[in-house]
């Protein structure tokens, strides 16, 4: 499970990387969206995973780590808030800018449409 | 009461915000008069900070009243009042700017700006990893709004670029926090300096990863060179008060760097000291050249200020690249005094640029201003303090910084952090006599400059001799402050009681 585990969120983080650093504002919301999700999975195996556990510390037996549970929820809400404070600024930009570039710019149109 | 006071800086702006959004059709008038009062309370409550802190105690707040290193606890010591205190000075110069008219630009100002205030007196006063998190969201959050404050094309795509980066930097932020976690099983910064003494040998390597995104993180925030290249533009882009109260916000991943590398890496923690060190001894002094390059090409003064800005970031990462008590005392001092200065600067290039119409604060001839021989005064004496030329605080700050270094580290600082100082000599009076010398043809225009305005600037700037009048005491406070800042076995046992003895 471990391995699953880690090759899920492995393979989510580098989409994000690779969306975050394409040009044009749609692709890198949804790459920042896909990191926070994949920062989420990691935040939360990092108590160790447990299966079968209990949710409540009883002493000795198999229990899981509560923290991370925690820890993630709080990064669950900012990171909601954030996605969707920068999909309301993309708009804005796109309306101000007249384009989707991230740098205000057309300049690499010409080249995008032959490919 | 008093037992409650450390948490009053992050109630009073979160209450004073609140009711500010909750009002927010209200009339302006007394929004303003709210705002500033808060941060008049704020500067009242920081001062009361600085007296309980300056007695060498470490101090703490448990929420909720769980002991730590299960609760959450805010701590105060001497470095956190002193970071406090200063932000609440440098809010106030802001906010009565801001009462000038910026204000009304957009909307929520004021309430923006108190949340802001919250996030980082939080971010200042907090004892645990994850609500360093937590409080950097909160003002950064509060910034991308007071960023884009009144809109405008240069500040949407300024502003897209900086919510980008540090929402990327929030997700290392958070990767470095579970690797910390999952390697220590502690969140609280002194139980896991505790914990870090006597760690499983196989997980170095993680405890050496997670610290060092952190660095990344930090870096971002304080923009040390690789990491900088937002800054110029957003600063520059930013309304005058937000850009003012933003020159404490690289200080605030200065601070960050400070804390959890002295704290959590320092001299106990073996193998895993300071890890940051190498880095950033050399990348500082990159980001000194770079950044006195860019003092050198900037054609807008409001640009000329933000490399300026990454000129005392270089220089004080300097100062925490060489980790000696020396070098931390002569850094808090150049902190303070940049902090401000360059806080009165960004303010006094908007009222320059207003002054002179369609020119604004690009560096060409423009029509001749009102007041001219009033702002070019001030603008002198921000000028000889930024450069740090004797008699003004910059020139202190300086050369405590240039005795601390050792003899194999002047060879280096020395001729770069004087060079830098060259570069901004010739970039600040090139940009003087343009702006105020140059054939001005033309009639002035009618603009009104108000009271607020001007206090707002010489609040700012009037700390400059200030800093140099009182340097005795100053510089007594910041030679206890960095010997608390070495000494973290002092700090551990304020918190933890029983592990202290241990460390």
């Amino acid at each position: 499970m471990e391995s699953l585990y880690a090759i899920t969120t492995g393979v989510m983080s580098a989409c994000g990387l690779f969306l975050i650093l394409r040009g044009r504002t749609f692709p890198v919301v949804v790459g920042l969206t896909l990191l926070s999700y994949a920062v989420n999975l990691f935040l939360f195996s990092m108590g160790g995973l447990t299966t079968d556990g209990a949710v409540i510390l009883d002493g000795f037996a198999d229990y899981a780590d509560p923290l991370p549970q925690a820890l993630v929820l709080t990064a669950i809400v900012i990171g909601f808030a954030m996605t969707a404070f920068v999909v309301i600024l993309a708009m804005r930009a796109r309306g101000d800018l007249g384009n989707d570039h991230v740098d205000g710019r057309q300049t690499d149109d010409s080249r995008e449409e032959h490919r | 009461m008093s037992q409650h006071l450390i948490i009053l800086p992050i109630l009073l702006p979160l209450i004073a915000g609140i009711v500010l959004l909750r009002t927010r059709a209200g009339s302006s008038r007394h929004k303003r008069l709210m705002s500033a009062l808060a941060t008049i309370l704020l500067i009242a409550v920081a001062v009361a900070l600085t007296t309980t802190a300056s007695s060498g105690e470490v101090t703490y707040y448990a929420l909720g009243d769980w002991r730590p290193p299960f609760g959450i606890v805010l701590v105060l010591d001497r470095l956190s009042a002193l970071m406090v205190l200063l932000t609440a000075i440098l809010a106030l110069g802001c906010v009565i700017y801001a009462c000038a008219g910026v204000d009304e630009e957009g909307s929520n100002f004021h309430g923006l700006f108190q949340l802001q205030l919250m996030g980082i007196n939080g971010a200042f006063l907090t004892g645990d990893l994850f609500n360093l998190f937590v409080f950097f969201e909160v003002l950064l959050l509060a910034s991308y709004a007071l960023l884009m404050h009144g809109g405008g094309k240069g500040r949407i795509q300024a502003g897209l670029h900086y919510v980008v980066l540090n929402l990327a930097g929030s997700s290392l932020f958070l990767i470095a926090v579970g690797v910390l976690y999952g390697a220590t099983g502690t969140l609280n910064m002194a139980d896991m300096a505790v914990r870090l003494s006597d760690i499983d040998p196989e997980r170095t390597g993680l405890v050496r990863a997670g610290a060092l995104l952190l660095l990344v993180v930090f870096g971002l925030k304080a923009a040390i060179l690789p990491l900088y290249f937002w800054l110029p533009r957003a600063y520059a882009a930013a309304p005058a008060p937000v850009a003012a109260l933003f020159a404490i916000m690289t200080k605030v991943g200065i601070y960050a760097i400070l804390r959890v590398y002295h704290l959590v890496f320092g001299d106990h923690a073996g193998s895993l000291s300071a890890p940051d060190q190498p880095w950033i001894w050399w990348l500082s002094l990159a980001t000194l050249t770079m950044a006195a390059t860019g003092v050198l090409a900037a054609r807008d003064l409001r640009l000329l200020i933000a490399y300026l800005v990454l000129v005392s970031v270089g220089t004080l990462l300097a100062g925490i690249g060489m980790r000696t008590p020396d070098a931390t005392q002569a850094l808090l001092y150049y902190l303070i005094h940049t902090t401000l200065v360059t806080g009165g600067l960004f303010l006094l290039a908007e009222m320059i640029g207003i002054q002179r119409g369609k020119a604004g604060t690009r560096l060409v001839k423009g029509r001749p201003m009102h007041h001219a021989n009033l702002l070019a005064g001030l603008f002198f004496l921000g000028a000889v303090a930024i450069a740090g030329l004797p008699p003004l605080s910059g020139a202190i700050g300086k050369v405590l910084i240039l005795q601390s270094a050792g003899p194999d580290q002047q060879l280096w600082l020395w001729p770069i952090l004087l060079l830098s100082g060259l570069c901004a000599l010739i970039a600040l009076s090139r940009a003087g006599s343009t702006l105020f010398w140059r054939g001005q043809d033309g009639t002035p225009g009618h603009t009104h400059v108000s009271r607020c305005q001007w206090f707002g600037v010489v609040w700012l700037l009037a700390a400059s001799p200030l800093i140099v009048v009182f340097a005795g005491p100053i510089n007594d406070y910041t030679a206890a402050t960095a010997e608390q800042l070495a000494t973290p076995e002092t700090h551990i046992r304020a918190l933890l009681p029983d592990k202290g003895d241990e460390s």
